[in-house]
């Protein structure tokens, strides 16, 4: 079990100034390397001696990689853009502001200063078994601990389990799905670019791994199009402490509206499932229908149908079926349920 | 370098194995492609025709069919429906591990109980409706293995008989498979109570101490890997020109007379339509 040293472990540090250099450095020994961007999950890894890099790559040297600018019809974030900056980022502000509020939630001001938005989305679970280095499927190893009959699971999966039940914990990810955003990978073979929803994986496809992001590879830049800007947008964290915490489960939600009735919507919630779990059902169910209360607590009840708890956490599932009918109807008019 | 075992240390502070080091498959796969490399070689180089004694009488000979059935359509659908499950088990387990991502764990432990039903059926059908005896090596097996290996090292030693059913390497390929596949089989069952499997099995991953499940995952993994092995050179075996009739067997059901008298000895093997019925008990041994 990890004892917090607050020492870390000798590695070499690198500092590109861009991402060619980043480039050269990943092609040379991708293995051996950590991506450090606001260091915030790193520097847990790495204090707790879990994590034991050869060499850190410091990548908040390359300016290339920060900053909101104009794309196309819509905009492109550097992943070095720090939390507080897409908060306050005008654009972002006026055109997406579901993203601005789902960032100005994340932990705390000092901690939004420091981190980016391209950590807030490829940072590591939470699980506590597997942050405490247990070897766990996660790890490596062979067992769940949170999925066994005394496991802690209260903060842990309800959707997609398969062997690991830990969570996403992001709060910006959901966000990025529901604008449909597009995420640019450098990879030692060039450039790709892929949907947000596809950046995540669950341990059915890869346990180890939250992201499709292999050894080498660097997200570059996160584009979102014009298609959702100013559309309606509802975005709700559910946290144990309101001043700073990780989500229990949040909900991000793009609505295109005539009058009342819902034309088109995307809709993400993360604290779910082990990846921000886009509801594609509830979206195709919604579309055409007016958005109000009896069309939330439809969608509601079609969101958790998949839904498995473990022993402590079956209280996400009516949370999850009322955060979906908020979003959709709205606060003031949906009433709470069990 | 990777290492056989892989080891982690559990929540009470004990060294305990998890599973095997992922090198091992390749270790296999390189290992079964060299055998199969080495053997075309030999083969093409120094084979040499296959000689055997041969005293049958012209009755023996008369009363041989044309096409001479090696394997019911009982047996030959329990072999490709056995060979699908297997190819499914393997391409499910290691494929993710080199690097192939796919929701794998459900078809993994669906085919694994399609694997184990065949295997069951097998057995059954083997021992009370085949020739249980015929795929077990017998004295002549052993007499003839010698009498060929004195032979090839040019050692003076009378021919060696014809195979019955099933050649000795057969016979020991089978025995081989079936410590493999009962290993995988017995700790594959057990695994099952760690992951979720719809309710066929309650889920108990409190069932054996963290030494005993990882030592199953371990032997599971090393059965797997020497399967990689294993199903390589079978299929190797398979596509060989000189094993193409025996190979037709499992596919149509028959082999032709002149092959069958060529290899098969008819008087340890007197083919049946689905059962067969040697000509003389296991414990007698021809050519003595």
């Amino acid at each position: 079990m990890a004892v917090i040293r607050d020492v870390m472990p000798n590695f070499d540090l690198v500092q590109p100034a861009s991402l060619a250099d980043a480039r050269k450095l990943l092609d040379s020994d991708p293995d051996n390397v950590w991506l450090m961007a606001g260091g915030l999950d790193s520097f847990d890894w790495l204090k707790d001696r879990i994590r034991k890099p050869k060499t850190v790559v410091d990548l908040t040297g390359i300016d290339e990689m920060r900053g909101v600018r104009a794309w196309n019809d819509g905009i492109e974030i550097g992943p070095l853009t720090t939390l507080t900056d897409v908060v306050n980022d005008p654009m972002v502000k006026a055109k997406y502001s579901i993203l601005s509020q789902a960032a100005e939630l994340v932990a705390s001001p000092q901690i939004r200063n420091q981190g980016t938005i391209g950590g807030n989305v490829s940072q590591d679970t939470r699980c506590w078994y597997y942050r405490s280095g247990w070897p766990c499927y996660r790890a490596g190893g062979n067992l769940c601990y949170a999925d066994t009959p005394v496991g802690r699971n209260r903060e842990h999966a309800i959707l997609d389990a398969q062997r690991c039940v830990a969570v996403s914990p992001s709060d910006s990810a959901p966000a990025l799905i529901a604008l449909d955003a597009k995420f640019v990978i450098s990879t030692k073979n060039g450039e790709k670019t892929i949907d947000a929803q596809d950046y995540f994986l669950g341990p059915a496809i890869d346990i180890t791994h939250m992201t499709i992001l292999k050894p080498g590879d660097i997200l570059t830049a996160i584009r979102i199009p014009g298609t959702w800007a100013n559309s309606k947008f509802y975005f709700e964290k559910i946290r144990d402490r309101n001043v700073w915490d990780f989500p229990l489960m949040n909900i991000a939600a793009a609505m295109k509206m005539s009058g009342n009735t819902i034309t088109d919507a995307r809709m993400a919630v993360a604290g779910a499932a082990a990846r921000p779990w886009r509801l594609t059902d509830v979206e195709a169910q919604i579309k055409g229908k007016t958005a109000d209360e009896a069309t939330g607590k439809a969608a509601g009840e079609l969101a958790v149908k998949d839904a498995v708890p473990l022993q402590f956490n079956a209280y996400k599932i009516p949370l999850m079926k009322n955060l979906v009918k908020r979003a959709i109807s709205g606060v003031q008019e949906a009433t709470w349920e069990a | 370098m990777g290492s056989i075992v892989e080891w982690a240390t559990n929540p009470w502070g004990q060294s305990v194995p998890i599973h095997i080091g992922w090198v091992m498959i390749w270790v296999c796969a390189f290992s079964a492609i060299a055998f199969a490399v080495v053997h075309a070689l030999y083969l093409a180089v120094f084979g040499k025709p296959k000689v055997f004694a041969v005293n049958d009488t012209p009755e023996m000979v008369n009363s041989i069919p044309e096409k001479v059935v090696r394997h019911g359509a009982v047996a030959r659908a329990f072999h490709w429906i056995m060979a699908t499950s297997m190819f499914t088990l393997l391409f499910t387990a290691f494929l993710p591990k080199v690097g192939v991502k796919f929701d794998w764990v459900t078809y993994h432990w669906i085919a694994g109980l399609v694997f184990t039903a065949s295997i069951i059926f097998h057995i059954i059908h083997a021992s009370f409706f085949l020739d249980f005896w015929a795929i077990w090596p017998d004295r002549t097996d052993v007499r003839d293995a010698f009498r060929r290996m004195q032979r090839f090292f040019g050692k003076p030693a009378p021919l060696p008989a014809r195979f019955s059913k099933y050649p000795l390497e057969n016979k020991l390929y089978h025995s081989t498979i079936l410590i493999t596949g009962l290993t995988a089989i017995f700790t594959g069952l057990f695994m099952m109570k760690r992951v979720n499997t719809h309710n066929i099995f309650t889920r108990n991953p409190y069932l054996f101490g963290d030494m005993t499940w990882g030592l199953m995952y371990v032997m599971h993994g090393l059965v797997g890997v020497s399967l990689i092995a294993l199903v390589f050179v079978h299929v190797y075996f398979g596509i060989r020109p000189e094993k193409r009739e025996i190979t037709r067997t499992m596919i149509q059901g028959w082999m032709h007379k002149e092959f069958f008298l060529e290899e098969h000895d008819p008087a340890r093997w007197r083919p049946g339509k689905d059962t067969d019925t040697p000509l003389t008990p296991p414990s007698e041994v021809p050519g003595d």
